[in-house]
């Protein structure tokens, strides 16, 4: 291992779920995680349902207190595998329900790109943290995923929702609890154009 | 007069279409191509943030676990999108053309591990089978069929933009839509991404051309038209100083390519079109 690469390992932060307010709190745009513990898929279709669940007041497929949803749907599981390839989806599709999951008890969400004010706020309010991981490296990503079992949804075919129990998935915050925004950060450090 | 013509065409199964479409998308996926990985490592040599560093040696690393293990570089295996350029002097026998096609894209996403992305726009239901293809159909000279399959993700295809801008906008105009278009898209379509820019023609045509210069080798640049391959050069390095860098964490590597396209338009008219394609850069062709 060269200098550099025993100095990233160095800078990472191994955190487990269920996430806990102090542990979002110790998480600041830029980090560097290793993510352990049990998380859930929930895309699209998944967070509509979801949604429409909670504001009709009917019980949701899965506890959502201290709960961490990935932004994600699998490709089929090749044989002798445990998952297909996985990674994030784009996030602000799921920014217009994103607010009242967090209000009922969702602590983590893993997915890529930028969320709307109102997630950031609220992600602030009830100490919740946002993830980024890296798009594009699904294969990568599948080796970090030790279970998969089906939850809920089965009809959505790959957008049901899955729980995953995953081991050192490497993941940036984005967004914590004071308000920290790493690509607006890396806007201001990097752009050059005038 | 009839039997003459019959005489010389060419006969192309039905069946060995399938396969070769089939074959195609498996491969499409699992592999990336030898242009794309090019392409990267010259990004990771350019790039000065850690962090983007580590996003490229991650994306490059994962191409080559994907391709050993046989899985899809990435989870959104896309659209299935075909360009077709179908001699006029072939007949496709024991079958239509479409079909077979339709076909062979259904047993590359049964047997091949994709994930099929594709559902009912207002239902939102999986179509099932990732069919309908979208399909490009030409007719061409000669007695071959050309066909390109690319796979096509739906983060990238989203941050993707189109517009009927004035003729007094002119090049500046154009510039200021591609940097607005791919500024907005941050770090939603998986950057390092390359840019399809399609001129002229109408609405529809200027969209089928910021599609077909992804295809080309990335950074093969324009070869017919210098105006062109000049613009292409400098909209690369004003994506580049934006800063948004590998997967929107900051750096020097946001864009690996500018491709342009370009066709004569209306006078009243000045169509733009942006079509954006994540660092998964998938294609792959046959000619049958």
């Amino acid at each position: 291992m060269n200098e550099q690469a025993v100095k990233e390992k160095e800078n990472l932060i191994r955190i487990e779920t269920p996430l806990t307010d102090d542990v979002c709190a110790s998480l600041g745009a830029g980090d560097m995680v290793l993510l352990s513990g049990e998380i859930y898929t929930a895309r699209d279709a998944a967070h509509r349902r979801m949604y429409d669940a909670l504001t009709s007041g009917h019980a949701l497929p899965f506890d959502l207190k201290r709960a961490t949803i990935f932004y994600a749907a699998p490709a089929p599981t090749p044989v002798g595998r445990v998952i297909g390839s996985i990674g994030p989806t784009t996030s602000y599709r799921m920014d217009a329900f994103t607010p009242a999951l967090i209000e009922h008890g969702l602590k983590g969400m893993i997915g890529k790109g930028n969320r709307s004010p109102e997630v950031i706020e609220t992600i602030k309010q009830y100490k919740a943290v946002y993830f980024g991981a890296i798009g594009g490296i699904a294969a990568l990503t599948a080796r970090t995923v030790k279970r998969m079992e089906l939850v809920a949804y089965r009809e959505l075919g790959p957008e049901a929702i899955r729980k995953l129990t995953v081991a050192d998935m490497p993941l940036v915050v984005v967004n914590d609890t004071r308000g920290g925004d790493l690509y607006a950060r890396a806007q201001r450090e990097w752009r050059i154009l005038a | 007069m009839e039997k003459k013509t019959s005489a010389t065409l060419r006969r192309v199964s039905a069946k060995n279409i399938t396969q070769a479409v089939k074959k195609l998308f498996i491969d499409a996926n699992t592999k990336l191509g030898k242009d794309v990985l090019t392409a990267l490592r010259a990004g990771l040599k350019k790039e000065e943030s850690p962090l983007g560093r580590q996003v490229l040696t991650r994306i490059i690393e994962n191409a080559s676990f994907a391709s050993k293990a046989q899985m899809p570089v990435c989870q959104d295996t896309g659209l299935a999108v075909l360009f077709i350029e179908a001699g006029q002097d072939v007949r496709v026998t024991g079958g239509d053309l479409r079909t077979a096609i339709e076909e062979g894209v259904k047993l590359a996403y049964r047997d091949g591990c994709l994930r099929k992305s594709l559902c009912d726009p207002l239902t939102r239901m999986n179509t099932g089978d990732n069919t309908p293809a979208i399909m490009h159909m030409d007719i061409v000279s000669g007695s071959q069929i050309r066909i390109i399959a690319m796979p096509k993700g739906g983060g990238s295809e989203n941050m993707s933009r189109a517009a009927m801008l004035t003729p007094a906008a002119g090049l500046a105009g154009i510039r200021d839509f591609v940097l607005e278009t791919v500024e907005k898209a941050g770090a939603n379509p998986c950057p390092p991404i390359i840019v399809g820019l399609g001129i002229g023609g109408s609405l529809e045509t200027a969209c089928l051309l910021a599609k077909k210069a992804l295809l080309r080798p990335v950074g093969r640049k324009n070869k017919k038209d210098r105006r062109l391959a000049k613009m292409e050069a400098q909209l690369l390095e004003d994506i580049n100083a934006l800063g948004i860098g590998p997967a929107g964490m900051g750096g020097r590597v946001t864009a690996l390519a500018v491709h342009a396209e370009m066709m004569p338009c209306h006078i009243a008219s000045l169509p733009v079109a942006v079509n954006i394609q994540c660092h998964a850069a998938r294609h792959a062709e046959v000619v049958l």
